[in-house]
């Protein structure tokens, strides 16, 4: 079998190690590793590998005026095509990062801070389920009349009719639901101690009996006002 | 239709961004809102609150925050006298649908609602990795939906406990103050909703807004004050032993 690779490892004492990795190299790594050891006698140096000694590595270097060359304080620059051979890798690379980051980053980045500027724009965008006290005021003014002379004044209206902005929308594609009093009222107006002494609350299974609560009070405008079953 | 490979290769890529950018659409504009003039923050009057969780069901319904989590929620605090440090504190389902009545009648007892602070100096936004959280330039901490990668940092940061990780969309989410609503010239769906006032949207650079007044004769008190967080989530008869 012909060997694929030929590692030379130079000790210390002179004793060279070479190492043949067989072709096919598939079981036990050691069984495809032959190990010759030599020794040889101290030989000069050779620094820059096989057949390339100092003097031919300086022949091959890139010419540079004679100034420099005999200028010690232009060393530095003796190597020159080093450097701008790692110049032009940086510059190759910054460039490719400008391009990429160019092409990541959103337009809208850093509009105003570390954020995408337009995230806010799409928060904004989102879509209403509410419509607003005001919206619903608009066509029933009746309510509203009744609604604005009572304590219940200040509840708006889909804290109890529910979210109809839809409605609000399109009055005719969303009818809202009739309202069950026995679930509503109690949400509030059950006793518990943790709610302020001057909220009017109840003990509801004491308090009606187990009849509706709109048997007395009307929710519009709750206050008992005239005998049972005023109108609104 | 003759087409080279090449060319359907070429034109792959190019019709994938023309059918993104017709999926983004364009955001619905609010024209007349001005950002630079308004920094917003809310009032929660305690006195007022009645623990009926209808914030807690309104900015569900607002917001389809998904069920068993929450962007405000309503405490109720149970303080012994003899033991004022510390408060039992009980929340079911957030409060949203009302309180059970309460074990033991001594002590004092109040509703407290939660929700984001929107921190001035917001320690949410400045972990974010990404730059998915920021402090709007009206005064809301918001998240940018498509920029989350839902490390949860926020989520550990916030003094408030104001944040979750949605299990579905896996991304941060919070109380937006109701962003597509205020700047639309509505309220939040929570203050809308609240049918005692207790909560109150405020505009800190609107000179008219009540909340002007409301600070100058209350004794209002922040959360936690001491983490130097400046939140805008102002409390007016706030007890000592909330945290």
């Amino acid at each position: 079998m012909t060997p694929l690779f030929t590692v030379r490892v130079a000790r210390s004492d002179n004793v060279t190690t070479l190492c043949d990795l067989e072709h096919g190299g598939l079981g036990p790594f050691s069984s495809h590793i032959s190990t010759k050891q030599f020794t040889k006698t101290p030989q000069p140096r050779d620094t820059y590998g096989e057949g390339r000694n100092a003097s031919s590595w300086q022949h091959n270097r890139p010419r540079l005026p004679e100034w420099v060359v005999a200028n010690p304080a232009m060393k530095a620059f003796r190597d020159a095509g080093h450097l701008f051979r790692l110049a032009s890798v940086f510059l190759v690379g910054g460039i490719l990062f400008l391009a990429l980051r160019g092409f990541l980053v959103p337009r809208s980045f850093g509009q105003y801070g570390h954020y995408r500027g337009s995230a806010i724009k799409e928060t904004a965008a989102l879509p209403i389920s509410y419509a607003g006290h005001q919206v619903c005021e608009g066509c029933h003014a009746d309510i509203l009349e009744v609604k604005s002379k009572g304590v219940h004044k200040g509840v708006s209206c889909e804290a109890c009719h529910g979210p109809l902005a839809k409605h609000a929308d399109d009055p005719a594609s969303i009818q809202p639901a009739k309202l069950d009093t026995a679930v509503l009222c109690v949400r509030c107006h059950e006793a518990n101690l943790a709610k302020p002494k001057s909220f009017p609350q109840v003990v509801s299974a004491e308090h009606s009996g187990g009849a509706p609560c709109e048997t007395c009070h009307q929710p519009h405008s709750p206050a008992i006002v005239a005998v049972a079953g005023a109108s609104q | 239709m003759n087409m080279t490979r090449r060319q359907l290769l070429i034109l792959l890529p190019a019709a994938a961004v023309a059918w993104k950018s017709i999926l983004a659409g364009t955001p619905e504009a609010s024209p007349n809102y001005n950002m630079t003039e308004h920094w917003w923050g809310m009032l929660v009057d305690i006195t007022k609150c009645i623990g009926c969780g209808s914030c807690v069901r309104a900015c569900q319904l607002e917001n389809q925050v998904t069920d068993g989590y929450f962007r405000t929620w309503v405490e109720r605090y149970h303080v012994s006298d003899y033991d004022i440090e510390s408060p039992k504190v009980d929340s079911p389902d957030g409060g949203k649908n009302g309180f059970p009545p309460a074990a033991v009648s001594d002590g004092k007892n109040f509703f407290v609602p939660k929700m984001c602070n929107h921190c001035v100096d917001s320690p949410c936004t400045q972990v974010c990795p990404v730059g998915a959280t920021f402090v709007s330039p009206d005064g809301v901490v918001l998240v940018d939906q498509k920029y989350c990668l839902g490390c949860r940092y926020c989520v550990q940061a916030c003094p408030y406990g104001c944040r979750f990780v949605d299990p579905k969309k896996e991304t941060a989410q919070k109380c937006t103050l109701c962003y597509h609503r205020i700047t639309k010239g509505l309220t939040t769906a929570c203050c809308e909703n609240c049918p005692t006032g207790a909560r109150q949207l405020a505009d800190l650079k609107n000179p008219n807004d009540p909340i002007h007044e409301f600070l100058k004769t209350h004794s209002v008190q922040v959360l936690k004050p001491y983490m130097a967080t400046r939140p805008k989530l102002f409390y007016n008869g706030l007890d000592g032993s909330v945290r």
